[in-house]
């Protein structure tokens, strides 16, 4: 019974009449008998707005609500200011279309050279597009980008997320490339190993800081090796940690990519997220997805368009650098109205207490008698633990609604954002400490 | 408008944090940032009122007709966002337990239940992230598929020339060799070029229908035979499907696969260029091939993205697709196409339909006469209606029609619009014959007048520099 259709049936009727016909299959003539739908579809009837709000909310209470989550894994509860909902649920920029119209689009088009330039800040790059889907495919974009007729290898540490791994493996099968695994040891990329594997025919190297273990890589010693080898870099980085960590830039990355939902995304189950993109000037016409730039109008005034679209597919057709279209132009609005909420010192304030949180949780969980820290090179919110007994251990935290960390190669990977107390991190490790007793 | 950075004021901020609550960790020697990241400092106030100014200078679908052609504009409803935003979805860690996200799952399977009678398909991945994502993961199913087989020799994919620019740079990513083919004069399939082309190289057909100049390709079960018959399988590009959904299903045509944009045919935002869902689906025999994410489906396989994809669009879909059911949806379609035939009949008589004749859910006007005529372009017009209070349609699409301007007014317009769109495509049609100038220098009553493409293109200002 629902609709969004706001002709009457008598109109409806009327209008047919308008165009010369009288039934509705009558538009339809160019689709043959055969194949028409003589059927109603096979699915419930429609409902009123009250009955699918009811229906809805009844799904949304079969899931459980942590009331402390301490799992990352490439998604994090960081917390979300209030202005950060509201700004993008504005009707006019949640329901336009992409910018093509310029005219009629310059809040779109400044917002979005806004977020450019906040990417550019958070990378020390030179050019940001306008993001793509989300960290994965922002890394297998980028390593498209920076292959060229004879460097066609794709390297990829093997401590990057498993998800940003396949996706690139994704790709690469697509266009026919190969992809290689840089081993990790240590919890961090091996760096011998790098050496050897950097070939004449390598065109980049794809590593995360921090990486999917949560260790800061010695990214700055791996950026060195792979130019010397004539390859570019890429580097995954976490947002947040950026506002006080080197920036891709300083590592020595050509191409600086990541998963930009710590800035203001909702957990989600998984998206909408946001792939951020940036790189140097010197590959500013191999960026794929959209650009906006800064021009003048026919009077001489400011203004802002789409740029740049000789690389994109409207135009270059099976030449373009990439067939992406639609974006997350709204979850890149929605960072942008994060990292202005937040701003300088605020994010810097959400890294340090991330980091700080982590690390007080480490080390209260270590202290338990069979808590090891996996690895033990410095790290950022994240870290990896042996402990016996995960199972049990992750099903007590649960019982007190708490999202224990993600069980990783035999341990329990775990992340603590701002939003872990204390309390609740001292509740968690006694849960813990009570199972390991028993 | 001034942008963000140039109303920062040093030490102004928002409250966000509490004081931490636990000792402060040093970075380790190296690691810090040599200077904290130039972000604008700003207070809520500012942040509200610069979004507020920035929001009055877009023209959105509440702000009125955005008849875009190939992009279904349609009216996103308020409460399937409202149901996309509850906490119980919006809470939940991607790779929390799987007994803990029941409901998640409850979603995902019930859209996928839905959309699969709609299409007549099998089976659906929600991992896509857009349309143009979709026809990647839709075609690497078709890769897959004839790896698997050991038939290497499918290198082409076929592509009429009338395809969206995603189509052909899709079979370019899946590494495959693209083969365009003329149309027909009406747009649709030409089977003599399409016979001339298939052949034992040919891995498969990417195809719209209705196509994008919005004609029903009634040979379609013809065409979907012959490429079947070469060995190859047939991918349905559903940026159509609004005006056959319930209908007829592209599964009944002859498509092997397919992807959605649940963001033009279910109504879910367009939010600027995105978040968008291209959610994929196939028939039986592809199923083994859809992409899986290795961390919440244990091994992977093809993964396109991370995770599930973008769930809360999914959400979004679902709601409407709840909302409407079995009468709704195909009530949808026919009103679109009914909607669509009315305006271009309203029309008639000023600017000329490319093609005329019964339209789908879109029609093409072809402006080459008109331009001879008048001087005045497919832009200067698009450009005009503007000044009018209208999103111009979309321009210069497809290639195969000149001077074209394509107009989808979507079922959610009423009577009354579709009326006074018309009466201001005549009003324009009347001024290029007594005031060209004033066509060519609109719009008149935005913030900026046409801007400089080619300044931009050569010397590109792509960030804020103080």
């Amino acid at each position: 019974m629902g609709s969004y259709v706001p002709a009457t049936p008598a109109e409806q009727q009327e209008m047919l009449g308008a165009i010369g016909l009288q039934h509705f299959r009558e538009l339809y003539r160019d689709v043959p008998e055969e194949m028409y739908l003589h059927r109603p579809l096979d699915i419930p009837p429609g409902m009123s707005e009250l009955e699918v709000s009811r229906s809805l909310q009844a799904m949304a209470e079969k899931n459980k609500v942590f009331s402390t989550i301490l799992r990352g894994a490439g998604a994090y509860d960081h917390y979300i200011p209030s202005i950060v909902k509201y700004i993008p649920a504005k009707e006019e920029f949640l329901t336009a279309y992409t910018p093509y119209q310029a005219e009629i689009s310059q809040g779109l088009l400044q917002s979005i050279f806004e977020y450019q330039t906040m990417i550019c800040q958070l990378t020390g790059m030179d050019v940001s597009n306008a993001s793509v889907y989300d960290g994965a495919t922002a890394a297998a974009e980028a390593a498209a980008m920076c292959r060229d007729r004879k460097r066609r290898v794709t390297l990829v540490s093997a401590a990057a997320h498993p998800d940003t791994i396949n996706t690139i493996a994704t790709y690469c099968y697509g266009t026919g490339d190969e992809m290689r695994l840089v081993p990790a040891k240590d919890g961090k990329t091996d760096l011998d190993a790098l050496r050897q594997l950097l070939t004449g025919d390598v065109a980049s190297l794809y590593l995360q800081q921090p990486n999917f273990f949560g260790q800061f890589e010695d990214a700055q010693a791996a950026s060195q090796l792979v130019h010397e080898a004539g390859a570019m870099v890429i580097l995954g980085c976490n947002p947040i940690a950026l506002a006080i960590t080197k920036t891709p830039r300083a590592l020595g990355a050509d191409v600086a990519v990541g998963e930009g939902q710590p800035l203001g995304l909702p957990l989600g189950y998984g998206g909408p997220y946001l792939g951020y993109m940036a790189t140097t000037s010197k590959h500013m016409r191999k960026l794929p997805g959209r650009i906006v730039g800064q021009t003048l109008d026919k009077n001489g005034k400011t203004a802002y368009v789409l740029s740049l679209q000789a690389r994109e597919q409207h135009i270059r057709r099976e030449k373009a650098s990439s067939n992406i279209c639609s974006n997350e132009a709204l979850c890149a609005l929605t960072a942008s109205v994060y990292l202005a909420a937040m701003g300088p010192q605020g994010l810097a304030e959400v890294a340090r207490q991330s980091m700080a949180k982590a690390h007080y949780l480490a080390k209260g969980l270590c202290a338990i008698d069979g808590v090891t820290l996996r690895y033990t090179g410095p790290f950022f919110h994240e870290f990896l633990t042996d402990l016996p007994r995960l199972d049990q251990v992750l099903a007590a935290l649960e019982q007190a609604g708490i999202l224990g960390g993600l069980p990783v190669d035999g341990g329990i990977l775990w992340c603590a954002t701002e939003k872990a107390t204390k309390a609740a991190m001292d509740q968690a490790i006694a849960i813990v400490k009570e199972v390991l007793a028993q | 408008m001034k942008l963000l950075f140039e109303k920062s004021v040093p030490g102004r901020r928002c409250t966000i944090l509490p004081p931490c609550d636990v000792e402060a960790v040093e970075l380790p020697e190296g690691l810090a940032r040599a200077e904290t990241p130039a972000l604008p400092e700003l207070c809520e106030t500012d942040i509200s009122r610069h979004y507020s100014q920035l929001c009055r200078q877009v023209h959105g679908v509440n702000c009125g007709f955005y008849p875009l052609g190939s992009c279904t504009m349609k009216y996103n409803p308020r409460i399937d966002e409202e149901m996309a935003a509850l906490p119980g979805f919006t809470n939940i860690h991607p790779l929390a337990p799987k007994h803990t996200v029941q409901g998640c799952q409850a979603v995902l399977d019930t859209a996928k239940a839905y959309l699969c009678e709609i299409t007549g398909m099998a089976d659906m991945t929600f991992q896509p992230a857009a349309g143009a994502h979709g026809e990647f993961t839709g075609v690497l199913l078709i890769k897959q598929y004839h790896e698997a087989r050991g038939d290497h020799r499918r290198t082409k994919i076929i592509v009429p020339d009338s395809a969206h620019g995603t189509n052909p740079a899709t079979a370019a990513m899946c590494g495959y060799q693209v083969v365009n083919i003329p149309s027909a004069q009406d747009g649709c399939v030409d089977l003599d070029a399409l016979k001339a082309v298939l052949g034992p190289d040919t891995a498969g057909l990417m195809l719209t229908n209705p196509n994008t100049v919005g004609i029903f390709d009634e040979n379609i079960l013809e065409i979907t035979r012959l490429v079947h018959e070469a060995g190859g399988l047939c991918y349905y590009d559903g940026a159509n499907l609004n005006a056959v959904m319930g209908v007829v299903r592209p599964g009944d045509m002859g498509f092997d696969c397919i992807h959605l944009n649940l963001h033009k045919t279910f109504a879910t935002p367009h939010g600027g260029g995105g978040p968008g869902a291209g959610a994929v689906g196939c028939k039986d025999f592809l199923i083994p091939y859809l992409p899986k994410s290795v961390t919440q489906d244990g091994p992977g396989s093809k993964q396109v993205r991370s995770f599930t994809g973008n769930f809360l669009v999914v959400v979004w879909a679902l709601a409407y697709l709840m909302t409407l059911g079995r009468g709704g949806i195909p009530e949808a379609a026919r009103n679109a196409v009914l909607n669509a035939n009315y305006l271009m009949e309203k029309i008639k008589g000023t600017f000329s339909p490319a093609f005329d004749r019964i339209c789908m859910h879109e029609f093409v006007l072809d402006l080459s006469a008109f331009k001879k005529e008048t001087g005045v372009s497919a832009l200067d017009v698009a450009k005009s209606l503007i000044d009018y209070g209208m999103h111009p349609p979309t321009m210069y699409f497809p290639l195969i029609v000149h001077e074209a301007l394509m107009l989808e007014p979507t079922e959610t317009e009423s009577r009354e619009t579709l009326d006074w769109a018309a009466e201001v495509f005549r009003k324009l049609y009347d001024l290029a014959h007594t005031d060209p100038d004033w066509m060519h220098g609109a719009p008149h009553n935005t913030q900026i007048g046409r801007p400089d493409e080619v300044r931009a293109a050569r010397n590109p200002v792509l960030r804020y520099t103080p």
